[in-house]
């Protein structure tokens, strides 16, 4: 594993315990370094101390020529151990006697080096050492000590103390190093742990456990209040779904009660219409059936005046009867449910224009009918739109010596819109807003017949196509009337 | 005189002058000899199916054709309709609604409890008439009722 993907406990753990080590290796090899300069200063000092002292035991002997005397304070030496060789040379150098006494000469300098103490390698140290008594010079001491065996008995309690002063170390170190790591490593691995739980269960509540205020409580301080913002927001958004359920609920509510005062509004108007169709239409009959009785019945014995009154009267109900139908028509759309298809408007209107002019074959209107795109309406209330602006177009162009009406549609600002235009008997433009009015007439009947219900019928089913009716006209100069399914209001 | 024995045709209207003028067209085509007339629809149901409505003897009479106003006192011309296309013994006379309502539901209603027809009232009397006669003409002359077991 890389280093720098390992737990952030271990990286401090290693760090801590590699530098330890580094810096353990490097002061053993400065100890040992040190004890081995001490050791050879100390054995140097040591051994040369042993020289001089010999050497100055050695006065006597040297000076009387006992050799017996020599022999036996260089076998004092033995009890230094480790001294191979000791040996006395006279004042002219030649060899007075030696330690120990069979040591072959070979092992020892035919005459003395010069004076001072060496070591040979680091197994061996030897030395030569004046022999002298006031000024003047009365030979030399020899003197060669074994030091490898102390050497090596020396090295091996060092390197010992040292690897076990090391593995001490080392051991608090990796102590240490624990519980640093978890000082260190713990309010981080607690944070991460957080930032990990917040992601998996998405529980902005929580927050990161703060341990102190270095940089890590720092980080934990700035972590929470981001945390916070979230929770705000977060709480801020629910409260704003809440509010908007609440709304939808409310509205909902609003609509059925709406719906419901519609339901009621519409079940009182089919009453009222139910009603007027059964009772109001009982009376005009008798009227009109007991007139006919009596011009039947009694008509010989009627003046004409009064045949004509009874006419009148016949008349009357049978008008107020057409007025109460188209009054039912009228009202019947308002609840009539629409369904609305694509429609072939061209044909539709041919089928119109046949109806019409086989209600009446021997009229002849010159009929110029332009490009009529397809729409979306409800067929059969569309059918009623266009026969009745086509019966309007044809009923006011009667006296017109040639009756003109024209059909089309244009697009304006995107919308289809149809229109019917006449050269008959038109409109002032003063009473545009009465021509679609239920039961608005601006001519009179003896002119032309009709119970002003045609327009507004025409009105209502655009309306509740969701479209727009208007119209144009001059009085003896024509009518224009548009209309459009699409929408919003037009001009 | 036993007015049930030779009744061809059962007039269901309430209204005086609807009553009048329907009787005065039927007579014009001289079919005034059998008619028998009921002012709601209790008289109604109770002319065909005597006293005890609901129980089995036979029918000792029935009229050839019934002419019901729908708009009726107490019980309604759907209701009368109902009971008459309902019950065996009466399901084959032919029931003429004639009324004043040109509403869907009216219409769609009656034929589907049986009407065999349904005109609406004109106001125009001459249209009245021609619709009244036109149809007693029909269901007394033209249309055979099924044969009645003995």
């Amino acid at each position: 594993m890389a280093f720098r993907d390992m737990p952030i406990r271990n990286k401090l753990m290693v760090s801590i315990v590699l530098t330890s080590v580094i810096v353990l290796l490097l002061t053993g090899i400065s100890f040992l370094t040190y004890e081995f300069l001490a050791f050879k200063r100390i054995t140097a000092r040591q051994l040369s101390t042993l020289g001089q002292i010999t050497a100055v035991n050695s006065t006597a002997a040297l000076a009387f020529n006992n050799e017996g005397d020599a022999q036996e304070i260089l076998a004092a030496l033995q009890l230094q151990g480790h001294v191979e060789a000791v040996a006395l040379y006279d004042a002219d150098g030649a060899l007075f006697s030696r330690y120990p006494a069979d040591l072959p000469s070979i092992l020892i300098p035919p005459s003395p080096g010069m004076d001072g103490y060496r070591f040979e390698g680091l197994s061996r140290f030897i030395g030569f050492e004046p022999v002298v008594e006031g000024d003047r010079r009365l030979g030399t001491l020899y003197l060669k000590v074994d030091t490898g065996s102390t050497m090596t008995e020396w090295l091996g309690d060092s390197i010992r103390i040292a690897l076990l002063v090391m593995a001490f170390m080392v051991l608090t170190a990796y102590l240490l190093s624990r519980w640093l790591q978890r000082q260190i490593s713990l309010p981080i691995l607690s944070l991460a742990d957080t930032a990990r739980q917040i992601s998996e269960d998405r529980d902005f509540s929580r927050r990161a456990r703060k341990y102190g205020n270095d940089e890590v409580g720092q980080l934990s301080d700035g972590f929470n209040q981001v945390l916070a913002g979230i929770q705000e927001r977060e709480s801020a958004l629910q409260n704003a779904n809440q509010s908007i359920r609440d709304l939808n609920v409310d509205l909902d509510r609003r609509v059925k009660i709406r719906t419901a005062q519609l339901e009621a509004a519409n079940d009182e108007l089919e009453a009222f219409s139910y009603t007027v169709s059964h009772d109001l239409r009982a009376p005009l009959r008798s009227m009109d059936g007991f007139s006919q009785a009596v011009l039947e019945d009694f008509g010989p014995v009627l003046p004409d005046e009064g045949k004509r009154y009874l006419q009148t009267i016949r008349e009357g109900a049978q008008r107020m009867g057409e007025l109460i139908d188209d009054l039912l028509a009228f009202s019947r759309l308002s609840r009539q449910p629409l369904f609305k298809q694509e429609v072939d408007t061209a044909a539709l209107v041919r089928e119109c224009l046949a109806e019409l002019q086989s209600q009446d074959p021997k009229r002849h209107v010159d009929v110029r009918i332009g490009e009529l795109p397809v729409c979306q309406a409800d067929p059969a209330l569309l059918r009623q739109v266009w026969t009745n602006l086509l019966s309007n177009a044809f009923k006011y162009t009667r006296m017109r010596e040639v009756a003109v009406v024209e059909i089309g549609c244009d697009s304006v600002e995107g919308r289809n819109v149809f229109h019917v235009r006449d050269n008959g008997s038109g409109f002032d433009m003063k009473y545009v807003d009465k021509l679609f009015g239920v039961f608005q007439r601006l001519h009179r009947v003896e002119d032309f017949e009709g119970t002003g219900v045609g327009l507004a019928i025409v009105q209502r089913i655009v309306d509740r196509h969701g479209g727009a009716t208007w119209a144009e006209g001059i009085v003896d100069g024509g009518a224009t009337f548009h209309f459009t399914l699409e929408g919003e209001k037009a001009p | 005189m036993n007015a049930k024995s030779a009744v061809e045709i059962l007039v269901v209207e309430d209204t005086p002058q609807d009553l009048e003028l329907a009787l005065r067209a039927l007579r014009k085509a001289n079919l005034t000899n059998s008619i028998h007339v009921a002012r709601d629809g209790a008289e109604a149901i109770e002319f065909i199916f005597g006293e005890g409505e609901n129980d089995e003897r036979v029918l000792d009479s029935v009229p050839k054709v019934v002419l019901l106003d729908l708009k009726l006192p107490k019980i309604d011309g759907l209701e009368v309709l109902k009971r008459i296309k309902s019950d065996p013994r009466t399901r084959s006379i032919p029931v003429v609604v004639l009324t004043s309502s040109k509403e869907q539901r009216d219409i769609v209603e009656s034929y589907n409890l049986g009407a065999n027809s349904y005109i609406v009232k004109p106001v125009t009397f001459e249209r009245f008439t021609a619709a009244v006669q036109e149809l007693g003409m029909y269901w007394l002359l033209l249309n055979q009722p099924p044969q009645k077991d003995a």
